[in-house]
Parts: structure tokens; sequence; C-alpha cells
């Protein structure tokens, strides 16, 4: 017989031991999987880990494939932080790399590239901002349910994205050539316009990179030294009681919505930025890897801990890049999005070891007396 | 008269509500009983998968391949809802979280991506699929014929599992029940009806009918498998959203799966069959954007007095903690 009863403390070491647990768990499961289906896990997940983290190549794609999804992981943090479900992270980056882009088309080669970077940046998060502000307006407003709404705009964004390279009166669209004029594709950056790289030690680390993680300090600070991030965390918890004390809840929504979708915004214009120069609609393009969707599975293992979203979304984009890189008898396809689907479960399974204490056999008798507890089998 | 883009368009519409109308009846009987379920397109889209393997696997003449087929895509939607009311009935997990994780594990990228590339499904031509019957031979009748008497075994089913689900939860002991566990769970707890029982019942039900939906697509709309998540596209998490615009009533579920199916389907053949130039861009959006209109329309409206919602959605019910 188990018990399960609540916990009056949440031990810390808990709160480290759940998400590594509970990609073991995740691992554990997917073994199963293979084997149901016929593969040899071990080799599987050898070949995992060795696209993904053995070699400085692997490396760099790994840290490629995890720029994005640092963005809509820290993305999908701030917002779920407040209990205020974004799901829109997808289209967000699709708005960020439109807009972010756009603005470098605008502007042309010739000018300074600190210019044409921070531009660029600026417009692609506000861009984003707008775009993660209607479901904002909306919820604040009219009370309606974000987590729908955010998600058909994943879907709007996603035809606008297409809309821009295939329209000919789209501005991103180039028809400078012959070639372009029958295979629709967008404007490309110029050399002069690419975002830079630092390469210690053979590693090639991209500015978006480095900009997730100063995102990542910023948000940190956020929510732990400013009365904004506490009353983010009292509306998280109740809103009726941040609305009692005074605190504006409206207009909380409006600005945590903004900064979410700015951040998811940003992962669209790096992807321009630091590795495509182009807006892609082709099947390796932006549409292609489910980034914004990835971003709740980060957020969540990291606990909406914007620290732990930069180690969780190392992790994750190590996945994806074996994911992409690899893919035939002894690496089936959909295997990222299921082992995605199955940290997520084993996370929500952990959650119930934070906040519940299980107990076992005769002890939970007697515990029942001082206690309350529920029975579960 | 029948080939008039009005008929033509609603007859579409018909055919495209129908695994939307599928998957919303399954989602509001799993709403009813408390329990918000996210994971509806990862389920249609397994639905879908599953739903196409079985009929290339079973032999038999048509009707009973489609219908082991049609079986196999709600029993593969129930096992996916089965993890999700483990989740959150058992273990009391965030039911939004619990839903997301599904979708996510399930989803085009996921499980029905994996599954349709092991059981080795894409390309291959369907051997059977749905066909439209010729009911009482009144298909060529004016307006209700290619409508109403010139659509798939499909189309009639949904029309049965509608009164089915209208009358269960308006008119019986048992739907009076599920709704006191929506609304009321402690009140349901201590008249001993079991709260966690009922709602795993009804969060399998809305899988298999979630599953059933995503069959739909891959057996009767367009027949065939394909990798990623254009199968469904979006139609589980307009089912979501058509649950709250028929204020959680399986009648009004009927009529918002049409407008939905005239939309994402019926208006854009017709248009383009008829020849007008509109970009399809803008066309394929119309659904999404409606679909958000139409609920700010009802939550900022009439659900004010939150018509219909259960009292309890979205809350897991701890009997100690009531």
């Amino acid at each position: 017989m188990i018990k399960v009863e609540r916990r009056l403390e949440q031990p810390r070491w808990l709160s480290f031991a759940v998400p590594v647990g509970s990609v073991g768990v995740a691992f554990l499961v997917m073994a199963l999987v293979l084997v149901i289906t016929g593969h040899d896990p071990l080799h599987t997940y050898k070949r995992l880990f060795v696209a993904a983290f053995d070699g400085k190549a692997a490396w760099n794609d790994t840290i490629t494939l995890a720029t994005p999804i640092l963005f809509t992981g820290l993305a999908a943090a701030v917002a779920f932080r407040m209990n205020l479900f974004n799901i829109g992270g997808e289209g967000q980056l699709y708005i960020g790399a439109i807009t972010g882009s756009g603005v470098a088309f605008w502007l042309g080669p010739h000018h300074a590239k600190v210019l044409t970077i921070v531009l660029m940046c600026v417009c692609g998060a506000a861009g984003a901002a707008l775009w993660a502000l209607v479901p904002a307006v909306l919820k604040a407003f009219g009370r309606t349910n974000e987590i729908i709404t955010s998600l058909m705009l994943n879907y709007v964004a996603g035809l606008l994205l297409t809309y821009m390279i295939f329209d000919s009166a789209s501005p991103w669209r180039d028809v400078s050539t012959v070639q372009t004029r029958s295979f629709p594709q967008s404007i490309a950056l110029q050399p002069s316009q690419f975002w830079p790289t630092v390469r210690p030690g053979g590693i090639v680390i991209p500015f978006g990179f480095m900009l997730a993680f100063g995102v990542a300090a910023v948000l940190w600070v956020l929510f732990r030294l400013t009365r904004f991030g506490y009353e983010m965390n009292v509306i998280g918890d109740s809103q009726r009681a941040a609305r009692y004390s005074g605190m504006r809840t409206r207009r909380k929504i409006l600005a945590v919505m903004a900064i979410s979708g700015a951040v998811a915004g940003l992962a669209g214009t790096s992807q321009v930025g630091d590795f495509s120069h182009v807006l892609d609609a082709s099947a390796q393009g932006l549409q292609a890897a489910n980034y914004g969707y990835t971003g709740i599975v980060v957020a969540a293992l990291a606990r909406y801990n914007p620290i732990a979203v930069c180690l969780v979304g190392g992790l994750l984009g190590g996945l994806q890049n074996a994911g992409l890189f690899l893919q035939g008898a002894d690496f089936p396809s959909g295997l990222v999005g299921v082992m995605q689907g199955i940290i997520l479960f084993a996370t929500l399974g952990g959650e119930l070891l934070i906040r519940y204490r299980l107990r076992l056999g005769q002890r939970a008798a007697s515990a029942a007396e001082t206690a309350p507890a529920a029975e579960v089998a | 008269m029948n080939d008039s883009l009005v008929v033509q368009v609603l007859a579409q519409a018909v055919v495209y509500g129908t695994p939307i109308l599928f998957a919303a009846l399954g989602e509001l009987l799993a709403e009813r009983s408390g329990v918000l379920n996210l994971g509806v397109e990862g389920m249609m889209l397994v639905g879908a998968t599953m739903g196409f393997w079985g009929m290339q696997r079973a032999p038999g003449p048509t009707s009973l391949v489609l219908l082991l087929a049609v079986l196999t895509a709600a029993f593969a939607g129930l096992v996916m809802s089965a993890i999700h009311a483990f989740l959150v009935v058992t273990l009391r997990a965030s039911q939004i979280v619990s839903g997301l994780a599904l979708t996510i594990f399930a989803g085009g990228l996921g499980l029905s991506s994996y599954l349709g590339n092991d059981l080795g499904l894409a390309d291959v031509p369907p051997k059977h699929q749905f066909s439209d019957i010729d009911v009482f031979g009144l298909k060529d009748v004016a307006v209700a014929g290619p409508i109403l008497f010139h659509q798939s075994a499909l189309v009639y089913a949904s029309w049965a599992f509608v009164v089915l689900v209208a009358v269960y939860l308006g008119r019986t002991r048992l739907g009076l029940n599920v709704r006191a566990v929506g609304e009321s769970p402690g009140a349901a707890d201590s008249m001993g009806i079991s709260v966690a029982g009922y709602r795993y019942a009804h969060v399998l039900a809305g899988g298999a009918l979630a599953g059933l939906g995503g069959a739909c697509y891959s057996l009767a709309i367009t027949p065939g498998w394909t990798d990623g998540d254009s199968l469904v596209g979006g139609a589980g998490w307009i089912a979501i959203a058509l649950v709250i615009f028929s204020f959680w009533r399986a009648e009004l579920c009927l009529v918002g799966a049409y407008l939905f199916g005239g939309l994402s389907g019926g208006l854009p053949s017709a248009l383009q069959a008829h020849g007008y130039k509109i970009k399809p861009e803008f066309l394929n959006a119309l659904p999404y954007l409606m679909t958000i209109v139409v609920l700010v329309l009802v939550s900022t409206g009439l659900a004010r007095r939150r018509i219909g919602a259960p009292a309890a959605l979205g809350i897991a019910y701890v009997r100690e903690e009531r």
C-alpha cells in the first residue's frame, strides 16, 4: 500500500534530482520502446551520443541546434513561471526571423556590423513581442484562453513566413535573377551582415548562443532581484491574491508575454543572422524542427529557472542534433519528439515527488493519523 | 444547382468538419468530467497513423477492413489518452503541461512519425478507403442531396455520436454523475461516485474519439499517410477551441465543426475550383484566425456568465484538500 501525503517543505536536492532522474527515466522508457519496435537501444544511444557530444564537430552542431532552443526555452520559462501559457514560441520565432531579416535587407550591406546586428535584434524582438501581445491583450482584456490563441497564431505565422518567401510582391523575396524568379527564395544576408562567432579551441560559438546566455542572466536578475520578478511569482501562485494586494495583473500579463515573445523572436533572428542567412521555408528550414515546442520541454525540465535552461538547452540541443543528422534503421525518425515527450511526462511525474511524500507499508498507517493522507493504490 | 459554389462548400464543410466533430465530442466528454486534455492533436495523429496501418494489414472485405481500421485508430487514441489520465488523475500533474507533453510525444515529430516510418506507411497507396454512400438514392436531390445524403459512413457515424453524447450527458443517470464529477468532485465523492473512475473512463473515451477523428483523414479525406503534422494540421486544437464555443454541448459542437470544416476544407477547394484568385496562404490561415475571433467573441460576451464550463475543469481532485 502506498500513501501519498503533502510535503510541508520541499527539499532543495529534489529539485535537482527530479530533472536528472526524469532524463534517466526517459532513456529507460525509450529503450523499451526501441526494443519493442525491433531496434537495438544500446546501438541507437551510442550513435546519439557520438553524433551529439563526441568531438569538436559534434559539439559545434549541438551548439548550433541549442541556440534557438535556449531562446525558446527562456521564452517559455518566463511565461510559464507566471502560469501564462505561451505556446506561441514557434510562431514568435518565425516573426522574429521575418522582422529581423527584414531590417537587414532594408539596411543593405554598407553599414557597420554592430549597427546591423543591434537593429536586427531590436526589430526581431520587437516584431515577435507585438505578435505575442495579440494573445496577451485578448487574455488581459477579454479573458480569452491564451493557450489556444497563441497556438493558432503559430499556424498563421507559419503561413505568413511562406507567403513572405513565395509571394512575388513580398519585399523579402529575391527577384534579382532568373533562377530565383522561378524557384522562390528570400533575399540573402551579405557576408558583411553575418553575425560573428568566437572560436575558442576550435569550437565555433555563434553570437546568438552568447546572446542567449546574456538574456538568461538578465532574466535571472529579473526573477530574483527585482520587484517585477517578485510580483510575477505572486501572480503565478494566485492571481486573485496579487490583485487584492494592489498588483496590476493586466499590465503584468502584457509585459511578461511581450518579454516572452521578444526572447522567442530572437531565436528566429539568430537563425537568420547566425546560420541560414536567408528566410527558409524549406523542409530543413525554420518550420522543420519545432524549436518553439521544444522550448516548452526545456523550460519544464529546467523548472522555469533561466540558468538551468542553459544547461538543459545544451542537452536537448544534442538530442535535436542527433535527430537531424542521424536517420535510418537504427535511429528512427520521430525518436526526438518521443524522447522529448517522455522527458516531459517523467518531469511531471517527478513533480509529485517534490510536492508529495510517498510512504510505504506499515508506516503509512501511523503517519496517516498525524498528517492527512490519500490513497493512491 | 448542385454544382453551385454554396452547395459544394456546404458538402465539403460536412466532410472536413467530421474529424473535428469526433475530436470535439471526445474532448467534451473529458472536460465534462473535469479533465482538460490538450493532447488532442497528438492523439489524432496517432489515430490517423494506426488507422491507416490497420487498413493496410487487415484482411477481408472492404467494409470489415475499414471497421477494423477505425477500431485500431480508436484504440490507439485511447492508449495515448491513458498516459494523460494516469498523470493528471493519479499523479495530479498539471493538466495543461501534461496535455502539451502528449502532443509533443505523439505528434508529427514524435510517435506518429516514428510509427508511420517504422511500419513503412509513407508513399503507400491505400488499399481501401471510405467512399460516399448514396443514402436512400437521394444524392441527386437539390441542395440536400450532396450535403446530407452523399457522404461517407464516418459522417453518419458522427451524427450518431452527437445524439449519443447529448443524450448520455443530458438524460441519463451516468451522465448526471459525470457532470457532478466535473462541477463539484467533492460533492460527487461524498455521494459515493468514484471521481477517479469517472475521470479515467471519460479521458479514455475522449482519446478513442480523437483517434477516430484522426482516422477520418487517413481513411477518408486524404487517404494515405504523410510524415509530419500536416495530416491533421491543427484540427485537434480547433476541436479544443470548439468545445469552448459550443458551451460544452454536443449539439452545438455539430454546428461549430461544420463552420470550421467549411473554412478549412470546403471554402478553399471550392473557390479554387471556381477560379477565384485568392492567396492560398490567406485562405489557409482563415480557420485559425476564425478560431481566435470566435473564441474572443465567446469569452468576452456570453461566457462572462460561464455557460456550461465545468466548474472543476483543470483542477486535480485531492480528497483531503477539498
